[in-house]
């Protein structure tokens, strides 16, 4: 929507919870639910979720220590990876089972942590590419141009506007391959929109981003909830969790330790002790090196 | 020495039938490799089935020519489905281990005397292009593939091109193959279908959360490549007898050599590059035994005849370094190959 989003401080979406805060807490509108989803590698169990649900046309943020089973959680949602044991289900309907393209039409999508611009495509192929309405897409479709032509023009013109409000617009013609690090992390959530989505979850967006972009990129994420969207994300920076979610989802060892709207959630000693460290709120250089301190943090 | 023989029998490989069928060849390595990022080093197994199943459909079911065609095409067609379900799933580089060994598999089966009787073992099959006169064809005297040609008996053309009509029906025939296999190719890449298989090429991950069916796309591109495969193998069987021993894996070598010389990614790359590949070798593999009689080479001819390989390698070698989107393809690719 506007700009004027970032420099004020969202709107928070209040209320989403049923009864008591704790880990797996009823939400009043949940769009994904998760049940006892297992996943083990070896002897090593990566995630253990008893229960979890994501509150609908909020932003949920999920964050964890580094190793806490975050993206294999994703992996697991989105059916790029099956668990041992478990049911998880979008909009009541179960996925178990179901592969990774059809959640996707499904309205599910997810972006990945390492990002995956498709180089040797232009930007505006890879935008092109998300569209779900694409018969020419078909073999028996794809040789005969006057049933897929208009179509193309009005997914270029859809694909053009996106384009135009992530500022990529004048590189619609470029290899994505030729775009910054932070360019492609852009390219790739315009992308998932190309497809119409429900509940977009993001894998780390702002990781390696600049701090301009980051705000530019926060903007981007608060529209897709004005627009009626879901947001699921995993994210380190706890600025950016603190300023955009409306609900956090702590999670350590592969089990859910914490859950709550973002103020209170990091007051939660599990969430210290497990995550962001005594110290989160002292500045980095004082806790390294200068002072000592009986316990250094692990991450800020 | 002979320099000007040399050179007209040399370029007489630009028009020759069996250019025409690695360009075909050539072209599905291009739909595997270049746009679906099928790394297919079995290919050669591809043209075998083409050349026997047709071989094998007019000798043994006895089918007019035309029907036999299509057995070679549907071998190709069934050999590309039980490829491509067990491997597709896989990493890349596990299919080209598993076509590599499958297509020794094709050829060392055609080869076994177990099934002699049917693909004639180490002799090959002979004779399925001629009116029909086998013991075993119930069609007998109906008339093979020869016996379709329109062109009335003579010489036509000049040299270099100065050949028979049997020779001027295969290259018409080959023309019109290739010609229809290069358009049906442009339009598939330059249509949405392309444009999703290119992605898969790039990262079948992204494509994939974008709710593509990645699996279905890449079966699609090994069958059309595969049949595109088979189709060189049928040009190559209506021109000569078939036989275990051409469908060897350094055919497949060959084949890469020529679609990497054109460019992976383009449609008019493999033409070209087969084009040059066997025309050059067909000149090198002249040149050097008459250098190497007249004393100009310090080999036999024998192994003169050899050196022509080793040239060939050294030159892939510099073209995949200094040149990867070959002679035809985009420059701007050529900054961002990984």
């Amino acid at each position: 929507m506007s700009s004027s989003t970032s420099s004020s401080s969202p709107v928070k979406s209040t209320g989403l919870h049923v009864g008591a805060i704790k880990p797996g807490v009823a939400k009043k509108d949940p769009i994904l639910v998760a049940d006892g989803v297992r996943r083990q590698f070896g002897g090593l169990v990566a995630v253990e979720v008893e229960h979890v649900e994501i509150p609908r046309n909020a932003i949920t943020a999920l964050i964890g220590p580094n190793g806490a089973g975050k993206t294999t959680f994703f992996n697991l949602l989105t059916g790029f990876d099956q668990p041992n044991d478990g049911k998880w289900s979008f909009n009541g309907k179960s996925l178990a089972g179901v592969s990774a393209f059809k959640v996707a039409r499904l309205g599910l999508i997810r972006t990945f942590q390492l990002t995956k611009a498709l180089g040797l495509l232009t930007v505006m192929d890879n935008m092109k590419l998300g569209s779900t309405e694409q018969r020419g897409e078909k073999l028996s479709a794809s040789l005969f141009p006057f049933l897929w032509k208009k179509k193309d023009a009005e997914i270029e013109d859809k694909a053009l506007e996106i384009l135009r409000r992530f500022k990529l617009d004048e590189k619609k013609d470029d290899f994505a391959a030729s775009l910054s690090g932070g360019q492609r992390k852009l390219l790739e959530m315009a992308r998932a929109l190309m497809t119409n989505p429900e509940l977009v979850m993001l894998d780390e967006p702002m990781a390696g981003v600049n701090p301009a972009l980051t705000e530019s990129l926060l903007e981007h994420i608060l529209n897709l909830k004005q627009e009626g969207m879901t947001v699921l994300f995993v994210e380190h920076d706890m600025h950016m969790v603190r300023h955009i979610a409306d609900w956090v989802i702590v999670m350590a060892e592969g089990k859910v330790v914490a859950e709550g709207a973002p103020d209170e959630v990091m007051k939660n000693p599990a969430v210290i002790d497990a995550y962001l460290g005594s110290h989160q709120d002292i500045d980095l250089g004082t806790v390294t090196g200068r002072v000592t301190l009986p316990t250094l943090p692990k991450e800020k | 020495m002979d320099f000007l023989g040399i050179l007209s029998s040399s370029v007489s490989f630009i028009l020759a039938p069996t250019t025409l069928a690695y360009a075909l060849a050539t072209l599905g390595l291009a739909v595997h490799f270049g746009f679906g990022g099928l790394l297919n080093m079995g290919m050669a197994g591809f043209m075998a089935l083409g050349a026997y199943g047709y071989a094998i459909g007019v000798l043994t079911f006895g089918l007019p020519w035309y029907l036999a065609a299509f057995v070679g095409i549907g071998a190709a067609i069934v050999f590309a489905l039980i490829l491509g379900i067990p491997t597709l799933r896989l990493r890349g580089d596990y299919l080209a281990i598993v076509t590599i060994a499958a297509a020794e598999i094709v050829r060392l089966l055609l080869l076994s005397s177990a099934f002699g009787g049917v693909t004639g073992s180490a002799d090959g099959l002979s004779g399925f292009n001629g009116p029909g006169g086998t013991i075993t064809n119930p069609a007998e005297g109906a008339g093979g593939f020869d016996q379709s040609n329109p062109i009335p008996a003579g010489t036509y053309g000049f040299p270099p091109f100065l050949d028979n009509e049997r020779i001027w029906y295969l290259r018409i025939v080959g023309a019109i193959i290739l010609g229809l296999a290069i358009f049906i190719v442009w339009r598939l890449v330059n249509s949405p279908w392309g444009r999703v298989i290119k992605g898969i090429r790039e990262d079948e991950d992204a494509v994939r959360s974008l709710g593509k069916n990645v699996f279905a796309y890449k079966m699609q591109a090994l069958i059309i490549g595969g049949v595109l495969g088979a189709l060189g193998g049928l040009m190559l069987a209506f021109s000569t007898n078939v036989n275990s021993s051409v469908y060897v894996t350094s055919l497949t070598f060959f084949l890469w050599t020529a679609l990497l010389l054109g460019g992976a990614a383009t449609v008019f790359g493999p033409l070209a590059g087969s084009i040059i590949f066997w025309v050059l070798q067909a000149f090198l593999g002249l040149l050097f035994p008459a250098l190497a009689e007249v004393g100009l080479m310090p080999f036999s001819t024998i192994q003169a005849s050899q050196i022509k390989f080793i040239i060939v390698g050294f030159a892939l070698v510099l073209l995949v370094v200094f040149r990867p989107q070959g002679l035809f393809g985009n420059k701007k690719e050529l900054t961002f190959v990984k």
